[in-house]
């Protein structure tokens, strides 16, 4: 492979000792990279000095299938790009598309498309405590977050029939309304996930070993994020206040009342903290958009086979539990787009990733990397 | 009663062959070493097998209540019947248990693969090293007051620990005999754990062996029979030997040698099939012994109440340890190896060494509870200093919310 060619290994002399550094991969099959994530690491001992990753193995091109694909044909395209949060991502294209095209959305159907993609914050971030927690060893708090993830994926299954590739979202609305007493469970389900978060954070928070493993763990300054153009939590994470939903609102979130949680010293225990706040500051959303639900029409209008787009181009960006994911449409006035580019987060913060784990540890770098939730899903279209 | 049953089943048994054999006048040490293979093979190996099915069966049982799910339920020779459903509770514990036969089986009939240029012999008899070293230290536990192996062996559990470093070779070999860069690693590293970690057990042990005045296993049970059990003395030793144990079986958390998700494997990655099945034994009966020496060191072994027998006392006091060995595994995320090696030399070591400090100011003022004292001023402390973690996480970020 010719990547094997490009890389350098210097050898020093310590004093008597002659030390030489090596090459590590961590393969894309592995059990700590989330998705098919491949690292070369060159390691001086248990010390990497450099980390070169190679993306692509999840690459479906799916960018060039939305050059052939009708506007509202793509959205189910779109679920499986960052597949833990698919509501966010459906709603990342079809607000795209709606602002190019000047598409009105009925109050209702805004109102859902927040709950859906609160809620669903709410479980990419469970899967994410989980796999953190898993990373570093410690399987029960995998199995509780999951737990507490079924029951949204169960609410999720009744609204539009889909675990995982929910195809909720239309352009101008949603694709159904809501069964009837989901919003009943819905409260349901959270009053009893806020009973049960108290054991999440009880049993990692605090916990010394944890702390000992995240604390000081792969710190990144502001710039730093900044430079490699990282946002969500892990912007955040390091003291700078960005939030799409309150920097650049779109859909219904200005009438929300909701805080946004900044870190100070973007290490891994801070990533941490930032998204379990962001699980409390999400059930209050939803539990606000539940009340202000109005009554009316949620569901779009069916799309003809004509539908076409003005010409035009536009950038609009959504913040997903991951961070920023933004959609670049050019149209050239027909019903395909002329060309379709999804900005993701986890791409950025792949990059971001090879900065992050200079001169730490291998069992930090699975920290590192499990506080970074990337999804390669989304990294690699 | 079980020295009823010594008395008229075993002893003359034993009294028979020995005479037997005094009777064909060979040398008596061909009696005792083909006793000794007796007892061992068929008597405390069956016991260590027996129990390690039961404790992996409870492992899985334990691990599943506090995930929130129910371990294996189908295996059993009479899976639970519907109405169980009900009461998930109970239906727990009565299904899946013969999962752990199930999984021999498989093991022993998967392919013996050993790697091209490995140390072949090395590569075959490190397990056995391993498993022997447990083995070995069992002659000296003291099953109840008739169940013993050795009577009076004035070593006591000195050779216990001495026999259990035994250890450290066979993973070394494992690791060397590999014949993979990742398995020596994880060998040299199981390694180091194991032998900074046997520095405070021992340790720890002496604060017992000051009030006992002997090393023998009877006489500190016979000594706890009068003075009450010594996890009431000797609280501090107890903890520091409870996590000494944890580190020394290779358990969750500080199971870095065996962890998955570390990109070095372990010393045991290129043994599968039953190869593989013996250094997990091993590791359970290293637990079990871990555990029996503990029951027997700091909670009385075989004594108590008379309405059960020794025997009794002391499985229930070793089966309450090895639940708590479960428990802090499946509590606690895996420990980094330099917080390992740290916390074993600046943390438990001058600890261990602290308590042989107080336990010789104890002896000499003749008071027991100081360490109580102690112990409550830590925990006071403690509360004082420490926060909620809502007030933790309230301080670490800054909320803005324009």
């Amino acid at each position: 492979m010719r990547i094997w060619h490009n890389l350098e290994v210097s050898s020093q002399e310590m004093g008597q000792l002659k030390t030489e550094e090596f090459y590590v991969n961590m393969g894309p099959q592995h059990p700590s990279t989330h998705g098919v994530l491949r690292l070369i690491l060159k390691m001086d001992g248990e010390v990497i000095k450099e980390c070169t990753p190679v993306i692509g193995y999840l690459h479906r091109s799916v960018e060039k299938i939305a050059e052939n694909t009708l506007y509202q044909s793509f959205v189910p395209f779109t679920d499986r790009l960052d597949y833990i949060s698919a509501m966010y991502n459906n709603w990342a294209y079809v607000l795209a598309v709606e602002r190019l095209a000047d598409i009105w959305v009925p109050p209702r159907a805004e109102y859902l498309r927040v709950i859906m993609g609160e809620m669903n914050r709410i479980a990419s971030h469970l899967l994410w405590y989980g796999c953190l927690a898993l990373d570093l060893g410690a399987t029960t708090p995998f199995l509780w977050s999951f737990r507490e993830r079924e029951y949204i994926l169960d609410l999720f299954e009744e609204v539009c029939g889909a675990r995982l590739t929910y195809n909720y979202y239309r352009i101008g609305g949603v694709s159904r309304d809501l069964p009837q007493g989901w919003e009943d469970r819905c409260k349901a389900l959270l009053k009893g996930f806020m009973e049960k978060f108290p054991e999440l954070d009880e049993i990692l928070t605090n916990n010394v070993i944890f702390v000992n493993r995240t604390k000081g763990v792969g710190a990144i300054s502001k710039e730093t994020c900044i430079a490699y153009g990282a946002t969500g939590p892990v912007l955040r994470a390091s003291g700078m206040k960005w939030d799409l939903r309150k920097d650049e609102p779109y859909s219904v979130y200005p009438e929300l009342k909701f805080e946004i949680p900044v870190g100070r010293l973007g290490d891994t225990y801070d990533r941490y903290l930032v998204r379990m706040e962001e699980m409390r500051q999400s059930v209050s959303l939803v539990e606000q958009a539940l009340e202000k639900l109005p009554r009316g029409k949620a569901k779009a209008r069916m799309m003809s086979q004509d539908f076409r787009i003005p010409e035009g181009e536009i950038y609009s960006r959504v913040e997903t539990p991951r961070g920023e994911m933004g959609y670049y449409i050019v149209s050239d006035g027909g019903g395909k787009p002329y060309r379709l580019k999804i900005r993701t987060p986890s791409f950025s913060h792949i990059s971001l990733l090879t900065e992050a784990v200079k001169e730490t540890k291998v069992a930090d770098a699975v920290a590192i990397i499990a506080s970074f939730d990337p999804v390669l899903g989304e990294s690699d279209r | 009663m079980e020295y009823h049953l010594f008395q008229t089943y075993l002893a003359p048994l034993l009294d028979a062959a020995r005479s037997w054999w005094d009777g064909t006048g060979l040398p008596l040490w061909i009696y005792n070493v083909v006793l000794m293979f007796a007892v061992s093979l068929g008597l405390i190996a069956p016991f260590i097998s027996i129990n390690v099915m039961g404790i992996i069966w409870l492992e899985r049982k334990v691990s599943g209540l506090i995930q929130n799910r129910m371990g294996p339920m189908l295996v059993s020779f009479v899976r639970p019947a519907k109405f169980w459903t009900r009461h998930p509770w109970a239906a727990v514990w009565t299904g899946g248990y013969l999962q752990t036969v199930a999984d021999s089986i498989k093991l022993l009939l998967k392919e013996d693969v050993i790697p091209a240029r490995a140390d072949k012999w090395v590569f075959i008899s490190a397990p056995f090293v391993v498993f022997t070293a447990s083995l070995m230290a069992y002659a000296l536990v003291p099953f109840s007051d008739h169940l013993l192996s050795l009577k009076n062996f004035e070593a006591g559990f000195l050779y216990i620990l001495a026999v259990t470093s035994y250890a450290v070779i066979g993973i070394l070999m494992a690791g060397w005999s590999s014949n993979n860069k990742y398995s020596l690693l994880g060998g040299m590293r199981s390694a180091a754990q194991i032998i900074s970690y046997e520095v405070p057990l021992v340790l720890s042990l002496l604060g017992v062996v000051m009030w006992t005045g002997s090393l023998t296993m009877e006489e500190i049970i016979v000594k706890q029979q009068q003075m009450g059990w010594f996890i009431l003395y000797q609280p501090l030793a107890f903890l520091i030997f409870l996590i000494a144990s944890v580190a020394e079986t290779n358990r969750p958390p500080f199971d870095i040698p065996e962890a998955e998700s570390e990109l070095v494997a372990g010393y045991n990655t290129e043994y599968s099939g039953i190869r593989f099945a013996m250094f997990f034994l091993a590791e359970f009966a290293n637990m079990l012994l871990a555990s029996s020496v503990a029951a027997t060191l700091f909670l009385g072994g075989w004594s108590g109440p008379s309405f059960l027998p020794g025997f009794v006392w002391f499985m229930i006091k070793v089966y309450f340890l090895i639940f708590l060995f479960m428990w802090i595994r499946w509590t606690f995320p895996r420990v980094r190896v330099d917080h390992l090696m740290e916390f074993g030399w600046k943390v438990l070591t001058p600890l261990a060494l602290f308590n042989i400090l107080f336990t010789g100011v104890e002896i000499l003022v003749n008071r027991t509870f100081m360490m109580w004292i102690l112990l409550g001023l830590i925990v006071l402390i403690g509360r004082v200093r420490s926060r909620s973690s809502a007030d933790k996480i309230k301080e670490t970020l800054a909320y803005e919310s324009k």
